[in-house]
């Protein structure tokens, strides 16, 4: 007992500020410079078909990049590099994100969480898991993984759809109450190309339920699915 | 060798003598491609010749998939044939449990989708029914738990029956997360399939990723060069440690035990801040290749991760203390979720699971890939069996990865190369065989059997990750225990279920 509340002073507070940029060597967002010539090449290395040439420049669709940084590597004129920031979320749907003062005061930001694999590698869902240590401590948003479909606010979908899992997201989604908000995390449950089209994958999340944020990332860094919750958290007062 | 299908069964009792020769895998193969027909291959460990020895049976392409089980003689099998019958038709005769194991309701009897014939979308839609295990008794009762489950967990259907508390049978439907990822690598260079095969499992990925980078060297006469077996290593143990330090704290988290839980999370937390700066991602993705590594390790990482891992370990060691001095969470673990050594046996049980059974099992030592033969480390064992068995299995295995990395870091300092990787140029196999590779993953060895076309692309891929042979263990390790510890029980054994999905 006595190791315990000794291991507990020493440990004092973990808790850090969030921080969406990461080591140097981080492959995050993509960034294209004026040398690029529109070669081409980065599109053709892109194994699950994330990055175009568009006016001349490279173009990611963040949705379906898994950040493997092959396309950095085709690039013969080194104009297209990773910086060490998160790719954040996208915000899909249609409603305004501004936060209603009026709906501020009565709700506070609250948001309860139900987290729902779809047919994920588990990366996603362990950094859904580290946002719970001391270091993220998610609590302190007042944002909360729940049990049950039924207390939850928000329905967030980690992986692509497999044909084995499509009927329980359904169920999960149709069990969820009004007002309600489904947050698609990681290349997988956004994008869907992470393995191509099999006969065991329905799609990505969207294919499914209404996704409203979509959270890029191979998996996505804690603070930036903290990021995104937090919107997620400013967007539903305006529903209610 | 080849053995006639009919002859299969028989071989194979040889092969495994009585079991001392464990089953490593069992996987079927359509060579209709290449000039040939179907086929099922059982690979056996063979501990005397460090190797893996491998019966091939050959069924003609339009003719009858059946043979005599293994499963009767080799329990180890049971999984491996369920799978045979699901993805390409075999026909194993004697079962004793033919229902389907990867591919549930929505798919249509009779649609088996490693053939060649169907092509990789191949959209089937039907119905086949998937009953549960149940027993049946006055006063018995069911559980119904999962797929979604309370937690952030990953999906599979677990069918308690109970007597009262006590949990008579305990059936679990997996493959919930099956993406048929073996046949999104087919028709692929193995290049091109790495992300994909990185991201079999989030947990494994290093396992992963270096069991087939081996499968793809051993196609090569190219040598990989040894500052990339250093980074390789290292790669490997700072997997096996965050998710031993981490899962050390979740096993706690099956009772509540809240401070050490928080220790737990926090330390695996520095330890994935450690994997982000070695490789850009906290998985460690993008950092093996086949030929070599991606990336180098400077003398400044090196500084940083032995800082992190003196703190790391000292704060475990605070954990550990206050494990045990906990009478209440040590009577918990105490022969809860007992496997005798014979049930681990026969099962062919491979990693911590095995391990905490008596077993001596860990290809580091038993294979000596890449560089372990010339590293100084010890396999941790135990033989109660049981959730406190397996987490001093961890606790011993954290001690041995970090004396690894320190091996290592002296090492990787005295290592002045430059060379990361080789140019394997055209891959090549010796007609009719495949090659494989292992890794001791977390969880256990990992095994990929690669097939290559004569254009170097991949004509099949199995992928056999050490919860495989684990997952039919928990549902007997349960058996007599009460249902409250079943998550207790879960989660010492931390099986992944994307790895085995697939």
């Amino acid at each position: 007992m006595l190791k315990m509340l000794e291991a507990i002073l020493h440990g004092k507070i973990a808790t850090e500020n969030i921080d969406t940029t990461g080591h140097k060597r981080l492959r995050g967002q993509l960034q294209c410079d004026g040398s690029c010539d529109g070669c081409g090449a980065c599109a053709s290395a892109c194994p699950v078909g994330a990055v175009s040439v568009a006016d001349g420049k490279a173009k990611i669709d963040y949705s379906k990049c898994v950040f493997c940084g092959r396309c950095v590597e085709a690039c013969a004129r080194k104009a297209l590099v990773h910086t060490n920031h998160d790719a954040l979320a996208q915000i899909l749907a249609d409603s305004a994100v501004e936060v209603s003062e009026a709906v501020t005061a009565k709700l506070g930001r609250s948001l309860h969480v139900r987290h729902l694999d779809a047919g994920s590698c588990n990366a996603c869902d362990f950094e859904l898991g580290a946002m719970s240590n001391p270091v993220y401590d998610l609590h302190r948003y007042g944002i909360a993984f729940v049990a049950s479909p039924r207390h939850a606010d928000m329905l967030m979908v980690t992986g692509v759809v497999t044909r084995n899992l499509e009927q329980a997201l359904r169920m999960t989604y149709a069990a969820m109450p009004e007002p309600k908000m489904v947050m698609a995390c990681g290349a997988c449950a956004c994008g869907g190309e992470t393995y191509g089209s099999t006969y065991a994958v329905v799609g990505r999340a969207a294919d499914v339920v209404p996704v409203d944020i979509a959270v890029p990332g191979c998996p996505p860094r804690p603070a930036a699915i903290i990021v995104a919750l937090c919107a997620a958290a400013d967007m539903l007062k305006e529903r209610m | 060798m080849l053995v006639k299908p009919e002859n299969l069964r028989g071989a194979a009792n040889i092969c495994s003598d009585s079991g001392k020769r464990p089953l490593a895998a069992m996987f079927g193969a359509d060579e209709t491609l290449q000039g040939g027909g179907l086929a099922i291959y059982c690979l056996f460990y063979n501990a005397a010749k460090r190797d893996i020895d491998v019966l091939k049976a050959p069924f003609p392409a339009d003719g009858p998939l059946e043979y005599q089980s293994l499963t009767t003689l080799l329990p180890a099998a049971a999984w491996y044939e369920r799978e045979l019958h699901d993805m390409f038709g075999f026909e194993p005769q004697g079962h004793p449990d033919m229902r389907p194991l990867v591919l549930h309701e929505s798919f249509p009897e009779g649609f088996h989708p490693l053939l060649k014939k169907y092509p990789k979308d191949y959209d089937a839609r039907g119905h086949r029914e998937y009953e549960m295990l149940t027993s049946q008794g006055e006063g018995l009762f069911e559980v119904p738990v999962g797929p979604i489950h309370a937690g952030i967990i990953e999906p599979g259907h677990f069918r308690f029956s109970q007597a009262g508390e006590a949990m008579l049978q305990l059936d679990a439907k997996l493959f919930f997360t099956h993406r048929g990822i073996e046949k999104a690598v087919e028709g692929l260079t193995p290049m091109e399939a790495l992300p994909i095969v990185e991201r079999i499992c989030g947990a494994c990925s290093v396992a992963n990723t270096l069991s087939f980078c081996q499968a793809v060297e051993k196609c090569s006469e190219a040598e990989v060069p040894y500052r990339a077996w250093l980074i390789r290593t290292l790669a490997a143990e700072m997997e096996r440690l965050y998710n031993h330090v981490g899962d050390t704290g979740n096993i706690c988290a099956g009772v509540g035990f809240s401070p050490v839980i928080s220790m737990g999370t926090r330390l695996k937390e520095y330890l994935m801040q450690l994997n982000e700066m070695l490789a850009g991602n906290r998985f460690l993705r993008g950092l093996i290749i086949p030929g070599g590594v991606q990336y180098d390790v400077t003398d400044a990482m090196l500084e940083e991760i032995e800082e992190v891992l003196r703190e790391v370990e000292a704060v475990y060691a605070d954990m550990v203390h206050i494990m045990w001095e906990q009478a209440n969470f040590v009577n918990r673990i105490r022969t809860t979720g007992r496997v005798r050594p014979e049930t681990a046996f026969d099962l062919a049980m491979v990693g911590v699971g095995a391990r905490a059974s008596g077993s001596t099992r860990d290809s580091r030592k038993d294979i000596g890939y890449g560089i372990y033969d010339e590293l100084d480390f010890e396999v941790i064992t135990e033989t109660a069996g049981d959730v406190e068995a397996r987490i001093k299995v961890r606790i011993g295995e954290v001690a041995q990865s970090l004396k690894l990395v320190r091996q290592l870091i002296s090492k990787l300092r005295r290592n002045a190369e430059t060379q990361l990787a080789v140019e394997l140029g055209e891959l090549q196999q010796e007609e009719g065989h495949f090659t494989w590779g292992i890794s001791e993953s977390a969880r256990g060895d990992n095994l990929h059997c690669l097939l290559l076309d004569k254009e170097g692309r991949i004509d099949r891929l199995f992928v056999r990750s050490a919860s495989y042979p684990n997952w039919p263990a928990l549902t007997v390790a349960v058996q007599g225990d009460i249902i409250p510890d079943f998550p207790l029980i879960n989660k010492s054994f931390e099986l992944c279920y994307a790895c085995i999905d697939r």
